[in-house]
């Protein structure tokens, strides 16, 4: 027993060393998995409050590509209002041909990561406002990324530029689809895979959310057909696509609320269970 | 004994609120940020508790990890920087160091800037593998791990001129 204690007071240093070390490699470990831990992201009262600080002061440098960006959306939605047949052409977040009803809550990006390949986003509402983890999250110029963590008052995002997102998108022209990734390289550009061959891709053409997935509403804009290339021995394209949005510089953002989201995972449950 | 530990506790707090409010959004060429936060690492005092450093420097790092949504990285780098500092001590300053008084924040000798290029290499290696994660990324990870540590290196020896005491 007294060797025991003797070890331990001898080798306090070491033996604290390694409990902090496994504690701190278990948590990197949990954030490289999908979902993360609760505890040590930017969701929490402390660091979102000091974030949301900081962001006012930001704010006030941005006034000007903000105030474009909202009379930009003004002047779209006042063509909308005045010509209503335009509807039918716009992609709209919301009530796409009455097909997927879905709310639109307003929120404010307070902290914004694009240098390291596992990015995330802050932003000011959270549980509180109704959001709910895997919500999907865009602004005015197409998706921006999906709900990772909740706190009453803050939320995080994955970004699409995070190599862990994976998206559901297609080609406007055409039903063909692929999933979206990002391969770290440019905060321009994310990649469309698993296109296939089949489908006819020029450059330019544009790339819009699918509908198979229950997070998007179908027909959000992502971006535009930058560079086609073809995997060796697969029949895929991958596709380098340009992105609408600028992630570096993020504004006011809106979350979609699916309203149909939950009846859909119950549906998709009961026929795997059967 | 005590001021020195008012002392500690004060550069935890200013540099995590320094490197908070304005290094990490400093985006030099889109993807290298300094992190001078590590100075509290360095400057800790050389016969300080060991123990104390560790858990501090583990402390520093779960609070950066939580800024940077980034899970556990920070802080492992940081514990283990803290555990090996008496070794890169040893590498740099020779076998004699706990004999004397080292202080980190006089002029720049070649043993000093040791200390600290050694220090902050061994934390950026670790950094970005463990952000990267896999090995396919391992040109991206000495990429930014050698200019990441050429800008850290720049802006600590900036605040250390900028923090030391004036002699009269």
């Amino acid at each position: 027993m007294q060797q025991i204690f003797n070890f331990i007071i001898r080798n306090s240093n070491r033996l604290l060393f390694l409990l902090l070390l496994g504690i701190s490699l278990a948590l990197t470990i949990q954030s490289h998995s999908f979902h993360r831990s609760k505890v040590i992201s930017s969701a929490n009262f402390l660091s979102g409050g000091v974030y949301e600080r900081i962001n006012h002061i930001n704010e006030y440098l941005n006034l000007r590509t903000e105030n474009e960006e909202l009379v930009l959306e003004n002047a779209r939605l006042k063509s909308l209002l005045f010509n209503k047949e335009d509807t039918t052409k716009l992609p709209l977040p919301d009530s796409i041909k009455g097909v997927k009803p879905a709310d639109i809550i307003v929120s404010k990006v307070i902290h914004n990561s694009y240098n390291t390949h596992e990015n995330y986003i802050t932003i000011n509402s959270g549980a509180n406002d109704g959001i709910r983890q895997d919500m999907g999250v865009i602004n005015s110029k197409g998706i921006i990324g999906v709900i990772d963590n909740t706190s009453p008052r803050y939320a995080t995002v994955i970004s699409i530029l995070n190599m862990k997102s994976q998206i559901n998108a297609k080609l406007k022209k055409s039903n063909h689809f692929g999933s979206l990734t990002w391969d770290g390289k440019s905060t321009g550009f994310v990649q469309l895979e698993d296109v296939p061959r089949l489908a006819s891709i020029r450059k330019g053409d544009t790339i819009v959310t699918g509908g198979q997935s229950v997070i998007f509403p179908e027909g959000i804009n992502i971006g535009t057909v930058d560079k086609i290339q073809t995997k060796e021995n697969s029949s895929y394209y991958v596709i380098n696509v340009k992105l609408f949005n600028d992630m570096t510089n993020l504004g006011h953002v809106y979350i979609i609320k699916s309203k149909d989201r939950e009846e859909l995972i119950n549906l998709e449950k009961k026929g795997k269970d059967e | 004994m005590n001021s020195a530990l008012l002392v500690n506790i004060f550069r935890f707090i200013m540099l995590l609120a320094i490197q908070i409010v304005i290094f990490n959004n400093m985006n030099f060429l889109g993807y290298i940020s300094p992190f001078p936060y590590l100075l509290y690492i360095i400057l800790y005092p050389v016969n300080g508790n060991r123990a104390g450093l560790i858990f501090s420097s583990f402390l520093l790092g779960l609070i950066m990890d939580m800024f940077c949504n980034s899970g556990g990285i920070h802080a492992t780098a940081c514990v283990i920087l803290a555990y090996y500092r008496p070794y890169i001590f040893k590498f740099s300053f020779g076998l004699s160091y706990e004999y004397q008084t080292i202080r980190l924040n006089e002029s720049l000798t070649p043993e000093r800037f040791s200390f600290i290029l050694v220090s902050v290499l061994l934390h950026h290696i670790v950094l970005f593998t463990l952000e990267a994660f896999q090995f396919k990324f391992i040109l991206d990870i000495l990429l930014r791990t050698l200019f990441s540590t050429i800008f850290t290196i720049i802006t600590s020896i900036i605040i250390i001129y900028l923090i030391k005491p004036h002699k009269r």
